[in-house]
C-alpha cells in the first residue's frame, strides 16, 4: 500500500488528472456505442448545425451589448441622488431579477403584438409604423429579453465596481474640475472595469447558453440558432443523441474558446497596477482624446 | 495689483458632519503671493477647511470667495454646480493620498486636467505636462505608471498635475504625511520653490514646522473647529499668545 502510494507521488499531477479525462471518455464511449451512436449521422449534420453558431453569437452578442449599457446605466441610477433614475431603476432590477427569463421572452415576443393591437383598437390616430415597432422577430426579441435579464443582474456588478473605485480618486479628478460624465469616463470606470470585466465575462458565457431559450420562441428554419438546428434535425431523423450530443459540444467548445480569451483580456487589464514591467502591454490608452 | 490683493477669503465657515461640529466660524484670508501655514491638531478641521473651499466637502453655513466668485453650501443646482467648476478651476489641490490616477502615466496624469477643458491641443498640453514634470524634478519618469514611483514622486506628479490647470491658488492637504521620513524633503523643496520662484499663493495643513518657518508669511493654529492663534512664524514661535499654541508646539517641535 505505502509502496502504490509512493510511486503515485512520482506521477505528475497533471498526468493523473489526464489518466482520469481518458477513463471518463472511455466509458462515454462504451455508452454511446451500446446506444448505438451513429458518427456518420453526426458527420453529415454537424455543418448545419454549426451553420446557427452565426445566430447563437449575434444573439449572445447583442444580448450582451445591450446589458452592458443598461447595466452601466442602471449602476449610474442607483448610485445618483435623482430620485427618478433611482426609482426607475430600482424597479427594473427587482422585476427582471425577480421574473423568469423564459416568461421575459414570451411577454417581449407574443405580448407586445397584443399591446400594439389594442393600442390601434383605443387611438386609431396612433401612427402604425410605430405601433408596429412592438411586433418583434423572435431573434431580436430574445436579443432584448437576455439583455434586460442580464442587464438587471449586471447593474449590481457595475455598481459594485464603481463603489470599489476610492473616493479619493473621484475627488481628484473633481479638484481638477471634471464634470461629472468626465470624471466617470476617464477617472472612474476605467478603475471600474477591473473589477467589472472578470464577472461580464461570466454573464457572457452564461448568456451563450441561454441562447438555447430562443428556439421556444419558434424561429424560422433558415435563421435558427444551433439549438433549434439540432431539435429539428434531431426529431426529423430520430437521433436525438447524436444531435443533442453534438449541440451540447458546440456549447461546451464555446465556453471553453471564451473562457480563454477572458483570461487574456484580464490579464492585459492589470498594467498600471503591477510593478515588473509587462512587455507586450504598450501604454495603449492615450491621455485623454 | 497690490500685494494684499485677496484671491481665496473664508467667511463665517461652519462645517457640521450630523451633530459633530468640525468647523465652528472660521475667517481666513489668502493673499496674493502669500503662503499661510495651518497647523494644529489631527480633528481641529485643517483638512475640512481645505476641502471646503474647493467644495469636496459642502459648507454647512458661511461662504468661500475664490477669484470673485462666492458661494456658500447647500442644494446644488446646475447652476451652483457650474459655479463651484469654476471655483475648483483656479484651485489646485493635492492630497494627501496622492490620488494619482493608477491607470494612466505621470505625465497622462498632468494632461488629465487640461485635456478635460474645452479646445484642448493634445500636442501643447503634453509640451506643458513635459514641462511640469521637468519643474518637480521628474522629466525621465513621464511614461511611468504612478505604482511604479516612489512616494515622495508620486505627490511630485500629484503637484505638477494640480499645476497643470494654471491655479491661482494651491490647496496642500497634508501632503507630507503619508511620505517616509526620507521622501519629505524633496516634496517640501518642490513647494517651497512654488512660493520662492512662482509666488503661488498656497494654503498648506502639515506638521512640519521647518517648512512653515522656513516659507510661511502667515500662520494658523486650528484649535476645534475655530482658528485660535494666528500670525506670522516669527510671533507664533517666538511669542507665542495661547498655552493651547504653546503645548501643541511643544509636541512637535
Amino acid at each position: 500500500m505505502e509502496r502504490l502510494a509512493l510511486a503515485s507521488a512520482r506521477v505528475p499531477w497533471r498526468l493523473k488528472i489526464a489518466v482520469v479525462w481518458v477513463g471518463i471518455f472511455a466509458v462515454l464511449a462504451y455508452f454511446f456505442w451500446i446506444a448505438a451512436f451513429d458518427v456518420e449521422w453526426i458527420q453529415d449534420n454537424l455543418g448545419y448545425i454549426a451553420g446557427g453558431l452565426i445566430y447563437t453569437l449575434q444573439i449572445a452578442v447583442g444580448g450582451i451589448m445591450l446589458a452592458v449599457v443598461l447595466a452601466l446605466l442602471g449602476a449610474l441610477a442607483r448610485i445618483s441622488s435623482n430620485p427618478v433614475a433611482y426609482g426607475v431603476a430600482g424597479f427594473y432590477v427587482s422585476f427582471f431579477r425577480g421574473t423568469p427569463l423564459i416568461v421575459q421572452m414570451f411577454l417581449i415576443y407574443l405580448a407586445l403584438p397584443q399591446v400594439r393591437t389594442n393600442l390601434l383598437d383605443k387611438y386609431p390616430g396612433f401612427p402604425e409604423y410605430l405601433a408596429n415597432s412592438l411586433v418583434l422577430d423572435a431573434a431580436i426579441a430574445g436579443t432584448i429579453a437576455l439583455g434586460l435579464n442580464y442587464g438587471a443582474y449586471m447593474t449590481e456588478i457595475f455598481r459594485a465596481g464603481i463603489q470599489s473605485v476610492a473616493a479619493g480618486q473621484g475627488e481628484a479628478a473633481e479638484a481638477l474640475g471634471m464634470r461629472y460624465l468626465q470624471k466617470m469616463r476617464k477617472v472612474v470606470l476605467p478603475q471600474a472595469m477591473r473589477v467589472i470585466i472578470p464577472p461580464t465575462g461570466n454573464e457572457f458565457i452564461a448568456m451563450m447558453k441561454d441562447t438555447a431559450l430562443v428556439s421556444f420562441l419558434g424561429v424560422t428554419a433558415a435563421s435558427a440558432e444551433i439549438f433549434r438546428r439540432s431539435q429539428l434535425v434531431g426529431k426529423a431523423d430520430f437521433k436525438n443523441l447524436e444531435a443533442y450530443i453534438a449541440v451540447a459540444l458546440l456549447y461546451w467548445g464555446l465556453t471553453i474558446l471564451f473562457t480563454f480569451f477572458q483570461a487574456r483580456l484580464e490579464r492585459r487589464m492589470s498594467s498600471g497596477y503591477i510593478r515588473i514591467p509587462v512587455a507586450d502591454v504598450g501604454h495603449s490608452h492615450g491621455g485623454g482624446g | 495689483m497690490s500685494g494684499d490683493e485677496v484671491i481665496v477669503r473664508v467667511e463665517g465657515l461652519h462645517k457640521r458632519f450630523g451633530r459633530l461640529s468640525v468647523l465652528s466660524g472660521v475667517d481666513l484670508d489668502l493673499h496674493k503671493g502669500e503662503v499661510v501655514v495651518i497647523f494644529g491638531r489631527s480633528g481641529s478641521g485643517k483638512s475640512t477647511l481645505l476641502r471646503c473651499i474647493n467644495f469636496l466637502e459642502d459648507p454647512t453655513e458661511g461662504t468661500v470667495e475664490v477669484a470673485g466668485v462666492q458661494l456658500g453650501g447647500g442644494h446644488r443646482t446646475r447652476r451652483k454646480r457650474e459655479q463651484i467648476r469654476r471655483i475648483r478651476l483656479h484651485v489646485g489641490m493635492v492630497f494627501q493620498q496622492f490620488n494619482l490616477f493608477p491607470q494612466m502615466t505621470a505625465v497622462e496624469n498632468v494632461m488629465c486636467g487640461p485635456m478635460c477643458l474645452k479646445d484642448a491641443d493634445q500636442k501643447s498640453v503634453r509640451k506643458r505636462a513635459l514641462d511640469l514634470m521637468e519643474r518637480v524634478g521628474l522629466g525621465d519618469k513621464a511614461d511611468e505608471h504612478p505604482i511604479r514611483l516612489s512616494g515622495g514622486q508620486q505627490q511630485r506628479v500629484a503637484i505638477a498635475r494640480a499645476l497643470a490647470m494654471q491655479p491661482e491658488v494651491m490647496l496642500f492637504d497634508e501632503p507630507t504625511s503619508a511620505l517616509d521620513p526620507e521622501l519629505t524633503g524633496e516634496v517640501l523643496a518642490v513647494m517651497k520653490s512654488l512660493a520662492t520662484d512662482l509666488h503661488m499663493p498656497m494654503m498648506v495643513v502639515t506638521h512640519e514646522m521647518g517648512f512653515a518657518r522656513e516659507v510661511a508669511d502667515r500662520m494658523a493654529f486650528f484649535h476645534e473647529g475655530v482658528i485660535l492663534e494666528e500670525g506670522p512664524p516669527a510671533q507664533i514661535f517666538g511669542n507665542t499668545q495661547r498655552a493651547e499654541t504653546r503645548t501643541f508646539l511643544d509636541a512637535v517641535l
